[in-house]
């Protein structure tokens, strides 16, 4: 027996009036019951998407990720602004923020965490319910920032997971939205690799001192991430 | 303000209170200070407080400070402030440091005020979290804003700043290729 593929149906627009009322036609028949065969199949294909269940659960909860209410220092003004009119987190489904953690999905770590707020900050990242997700906002909550002392935790990784640093003291309202995208992208189960892999620039890296060119080794691992991605 | 004479003068009427209170007065770029004797501190903020015609009622600010490697090398100051005419004084108390040469962990004492001013009960606190300078008779002598199992008394000069080291460009030398 032989088996032939082909595709029935594509999802091309309509190009003229006439192939308009050609596809009108065709979806009356299909109420009325009177579409058969071929048809039939062809009329289902063009118009079902087959997908997992898993990238169609990942793709709800990448847009809507409920961040937590929780605003650390200064930054959380940046992240405050990211929620009005101007630049307006709700474009990507994310406007609502939760006073409870267990309600919350993401929490935006807007600010350098003191040692005294390390435990707080790590309880309420507990009470939040699986599967949750951490922004670390700026500097200091990536790596302590301009806070190199004893009072404040030198990067926030160190005592909890974060799955999005965003950089910049404070970053601007467009970065941690692009912080977010990026993270809505991880959810999706699609981390992206950076603009060099996408653009196949690898081996172009400028160096402000030092080897001007990047080693075989690094060019090699660069190349299998893209094959793997 | 008082003037020059006008502190000298104060400085002798403490010292008949309690004699040798006062150890030295400064008076430098309009500003007057007393240097007293840590034990006899609350002697003269209380003359300084009830004395008529002196009246300096409010304690704008009680802080310590670390002048390693001086001696005496602590010193807690307290900025009194006269409110009807406007006029400030500034009481610093030198302390010697106990634990100096000797390796031990004695911390250096002088009595509180919180009862002549009550507001000075969270500033002591302060003081003592961070430099550890004990204040005797204060109601509730324990940490404000380090954690309470905090060991160290960071705002001393020889504690260590902390942090981690950063790496930049300049260093890279010392940690190659360190962008893998």
């Amino acid at each position: 027996m032989e088996i032939e593929r082909r595709s029935l149906g594509s999802l091309e627009q309509p190009k003229n009036a006439e192939e308009f009322r050609a596809k009108q036609l065709k979806a009356r028949d299909m109420l009325l019951g009177d579409l058969e065969g071929r048809d039939l199949e062809q009329y289902v294909e063009e118009r079902v998407m087959t997908t997992t269940l898993e990238r169609a659960l990942n793709w709800g909860r990448a847009n809507s990720l409920f961040p937590m209410t929780f605003g650390l220092a200064c930054c959380a003004i940046e992240m405050i602004s990211m929620v009005t009119a101007r630049y307006d987190i709700s474009r990507f489904g994310s406007e609502a923020f939760r006073a409870s953690p267990r309600q919350a999905d993401m929490i935006i770590l807007s600010g350098r965490v003191a040692t005294k707020m390390a435990p707080v900050v790590r309880r309420v990242y507990d009470q939040m319910l699986e599967p949750r997700w951490v922004i670390a906002m700026g500097a200091c909550s990536s790596s302590g920032g301009m806070f190199a002392n004893y009072a404040v935790v030198q990067g926030a990784d160190k005592f909890m997971p974060v799955d999005v640093h965003i950089p910049g003291c404070p970053p601007r309202a467009e970065s941690l939205l692009h912080g977010f995208n990026k993270l809505q992208r991880l959810v999706q189960g699609r981390p992206d690799l950076g603009w060099r892999q996408r653009y196949n620039a690898i081996g172009t890296e400028e160096w402000a001192r030092g080897e001007t060119k990047p080693t075989p080794e690094a060019l090699e691992r660069a190349a299998k991430a893209v094959e793997n991605a | 303000m008082p003037d020059a004479p006008g502190l000298e003068l104060i400085a002798e009427s403490i010292n008949e209170v309690r004699d040798g209170t006062v150890v030295e007065t400064s008076f430098e770029h309009d500003r007057a200070a007393l240097i007293v004797d840590p034990e006899g501190v609350t002697d003269a903020l209380r003359w300084l407080r009830e004395t008529e015609g002196q009246s300096y009622t409010f304690l704008s600010s009680l802080h310590a400070a670390d002048y390693l490697p001086a001696t005496p090398r602590f010193a807690v100051h307290y900025e009194l402030l006269c409110r009807d005419r406007v006029e400030r004084i500034r009481v610093k108390a030198l302390l010697d440091d106990p634990a100096a040469g000797n390796g031990s962990d004695a911390l250096p004492e002088l009595p509180s005020c919180v009862e002549l001013f009550p507001t000075a009960e969270f500033q002591e606190r302060e003081a003592y979290d961070f430099f550890g300078i004990v204040f005797r008779g204060h109601p509730d002598l324990r940490r404000i804003l380090m954690p309470e199992d905090y060991v160290g008394w960071p705002q001393r000069r020889d504690f260590p700043i902390g942090g981690e080291p950063v790496l930049y460009t300049h260093n890279e030398v010392e940690a190659p290729r360190w962008f893998e």
